[in-house]
């Protein structure tokens, strides 16, 4: 029985604090390999980041005049937050399409976009040189309205807030407050709504955040389609990712996993390889518009020319002929390899944009140095600790506790009554 | 092509002489807003690269006194401890000096990359940078077409460092910015920016050999507050000659002005579809029930 249940019936303040204190104890055995590598680099993360706040960011970064921007926004927050749009596409096709096919992986992926943006953009905090002048574009009288991060950071707070309530049912269900559950439930669709249409503009914002940097970027990265591009590519590089961490999850959370659940993950990727081939043609031919618009030839037979043309046959073509070719023939290998290949282009395109082709005519270029590296991998592992305690805890990947369905039950005729009404 | 541009800017540059000495200048016709800005005129022509202007610079804004010439090998750009920079250029005139610092844009992308208006362009023309608004984001970096601020890294307070043309300390007192105050060959010259656009003309009317023919920071980045005139042309004197003509800012309206009407339009959009797709299912026999 689901310990939470219990907690419903005396809930009296005394014992919630005991629930909660033996949640927080760890579950499960220490000594696995992921705990091995993660927790030294964690440590290591920690000490880095104490030394950034202690002697500046040049302290661990190799960040310069003239590459302000590295590592830590271009693969953390662009590349992050294109991968955490799984969470958007499948509410949309959940909620507003009403797909129910996909209904089982709608808190996983949703509580992943949370737990991807909660990192992500803390990691934007590590970057930020005067970080407690952070609430100032959020409270302040500062309000920078014509700058495209203005509408990014408050995107990003706000859509934080919409995928906390879409998850919140969840939390409602872990703690036994059926009350509570009841009311976040019926938000939902609300948090929806107000998350895809924020997860349009901020998705493309973070493209649009380079507009200004016009003769910075690569001529064949740079075009006044980044928007439409990040947005368009946030679609499959979020299924990737849904695909990728649901084919992870099966294997290492599958004691969590029912039976129904896991029948269903089959029927569900090779819906989503569909899906995936279909957003990735429309991107490639995108991608092939603004190519010919730009008129950019010559360029393609230059070094960064050939960089170009791996991403857009290698990284986009191939694995999007992979995910059409895998749904054909319903091969979940293919789909999740396919997966991966698109996850690497997202990677590469994410830093094409951000870090490789920006000044990439610069004598000396920059390169992350290890310490980036590390604490690139400590949001990251961190992230997936956090990840874990939850799925262990929350009803995420588990069924709902039986009240749900109860009160769901209980709840159709009143609704029903209500609809005649108006 | 090149003797008609001649002519065409010689007739504009008789023009803004007549204008300068025959009527008072505030009765330009159709004056805009934005060439009331204060500004400088750098002439290459004139500056003999003393470097004067860096040690005036240093101490005007408390940053630690420039290399003597005799250590400084190449090319030099600003940075954290050096506002503005005077470099030494082989071209096809000879020897010319150019000096380097913030351009102050009459449309600043940095200022309308930052997010928390801590760069910001004063009325009177200067773009400044307020340290207790500035988060630190360094987007104003990523955005500047001439690269001009520079981020203290190696620093737990770190601060944006860029020419404000003296605008709190010196020019609101009413005194001119400290590198013009001191400069010995009279190669800056401050004013508004109308005055300075018509001085220039003028100097490059009188000696059109002398000159190239053209203002820098006339057009480039839909104009700017500081401005040159230069014996070569403007890519030999490492002039960024790649900047746009019409502002930055402009590159990002369009996005910018899409997100209202997707803040109205997808909701309602969205909500049409849940319902349309909601009532598809009502009709097929529920499973619940």
């Amino acid at each position: 029985m689901n310990s939470g249940h219990l907690i419903s019936a005396d809930n009296d303040g005394k014992s919630i604090w005991k629930f909660l204190f033996r949640q927080m104890k760890p579950k499960g055995r220490w000594l696995t390999p992921f705990n091995i590598i993660s927790i030294p680099i964690i440590f290591l993360g920690i000490g880095l980041i104490v030394i950034r706040f202690w002697k500046g960011i040049g302290a661990i970064t190799n960040l310069s005049q003239d590459v302000p921007w590295g590592l830590w926004i271009g693969f953390d927050v662009v590349t992050g937050v294109a991968f955490a749009g799984g969470a958007y596409v499948i509410t949309f096709m959940v909620y507003i399409l009403n797909m129910k096919k996909y209904h089982s992986i709608v808190r996983v992926t949703v509580l992943n976009g949370f737990l991807a943006y909660l990192f992500y953009a803390g990691a934007l905090l590590l970057d930020l040189g005067r970080p407690w002048n952070v609430i100032n574009p959020i409270i302040g009288n500062n309000f920078g309205v014509s700058s495209v991060l203005f509408l990014v950071a408050w995107h990003f707070l706000l859509y934080m807030i919409a995928q906390l309530i879409e998850f919140s049912p969840a939390i409602a269900e872990w703690l036994g407050a059926r009350r509570a559950h009841k009311i976040l439930s019926g938000m939902t669709l609300a948090a929806v709504i107000f998350g895809i249409t924020l997860s349009m503009l901020h998705q493309s914002g973070l493209g649009a955040l380079f507009l200004m940097a016009k003769e910075k970027i690569h001529p064949l990265w740079y075009s006044e389609f980044i928007p439409i591009l990040f947005l368009v590519s946030s679609i499959f590089a979020g299924l990737s990712m849904v695909i990728f961490e649901g084919s992870i999850s099966q294997r290492v959370f599958s004691g969590q996993i029912s039976d129904k659940h896991r029948n269903e993950h089959h029927n569900i990727i090779h819906g989503l390889s569909k899906i995936c081939t279909g957003a990735m043609f429309a991107y490639f031919f995108l991608q092939l518009l603004v190519l010919v618009h730009g008129k950019h030839w010559d360029l393609l037979n230059t070094p960064m020319g050939h960089w170009y043309l791996l991403e857009m046959i290698g990284f986009v073509l191939v694995p999007m002929v992979l995910y059409f070719y895998s749904y054909k023939a319903n091969n979940v290998f293919l789909i999740r390899l396919a997966a991966i290949l698109t996850m690497l282009g997202v990677i590469l395109n994410r830093l094409n944009v951000t870090v490789i082709g920006f000044k990439w005519d610069m004598a000396v270029r920059y390169v992350p140095s290890w310490m980036e590296i590390v604490v690139t991998l400590t949001v990251l592992f961190t992230e997936i600790w956090i990840f874990r305690w939850v799925i262990n805890r929350l009803p995420v990947l588990r069924e709902s506790p039986k009240w749900v369905n109860e009160d769901k039950l209980t709840d159709k005729p009143a609704l029903a009554k209500k609809i005649q009404r108006a | 092509m090149d003797l008609h541009r001649r002519d065409f800017f010689r007739i504009l540059g008789a023009t803004g002489l007549t204008l300068a000495v025959g009527k008072e200048l505030k009765a330009a016709p159709g004056a805009k807003a934005s060439l009331e800005f204060r500004g400088v005129l750098y002439d290459a022509a004139r500056c003999k690269g003393c470097r004067g202007c860096e040690y005036d610079c240093a101490d005007a804004n408390g940053l630690p006194e420039p290399l003597p010439t005799k250590d400084i090998k190449g090319l030099r750009t600003t940075d954290d401890k050096h506002r503005t920079v005077v470099n030494e250029y082989k071209t096809s005139k000879g020897i010319v000096y150019c000096k380097m610092q913030c351009m102050h844009c009459n449309e600043p992308a940095c200022a309308s990359a930052c997010l928390t208006q801590a760069m910001t362009k004063s009325k009177d023309g200067p773009v400044i940078w307020r340290e207790d608004k500035c988060m630190g984001c360094r987007y104003c970096m990523v955005s500047c077409p001439f690269n001009i601020p520079k981020f203290e890294y190696h620093s737990a307070n770190p601060k944006i460092e860029k020419c404000t043309m003296c605008f709190e300390t010196r020019v609101k007192k009413g005194e001119l910015p400290a590198c013009v105050e001191n400069c010995p060959n009279e190669a800056l010259m401050f004013g508004t920016r109308r005055e300075l656009i018509q001085e220039a003309r003028r100097r490059i009317f009188e000696k059109p050999d002398l000159y190239y023919n053209q203002i820098y920071g006339e057009n480039e980045a839909g104009g700017t507050c500081w401005l040159y005139i230069s014996p070569v042309p403007f890519k030999e004197i490492g002039l960024n000659t790649s900047v746009q003509s019409a502002s930055y800012p402009a590159l990002t309206k369009g996005f910018l002005y899409s997100v209202p009407s997707v803040f109205v339009l997808a909701p309602a959009l969205l909500l049409g579809i849940q319902q349309a797709t909601k009532k598809d299912n009502s009709t097929k026999p529920q499973d619940n029930e």
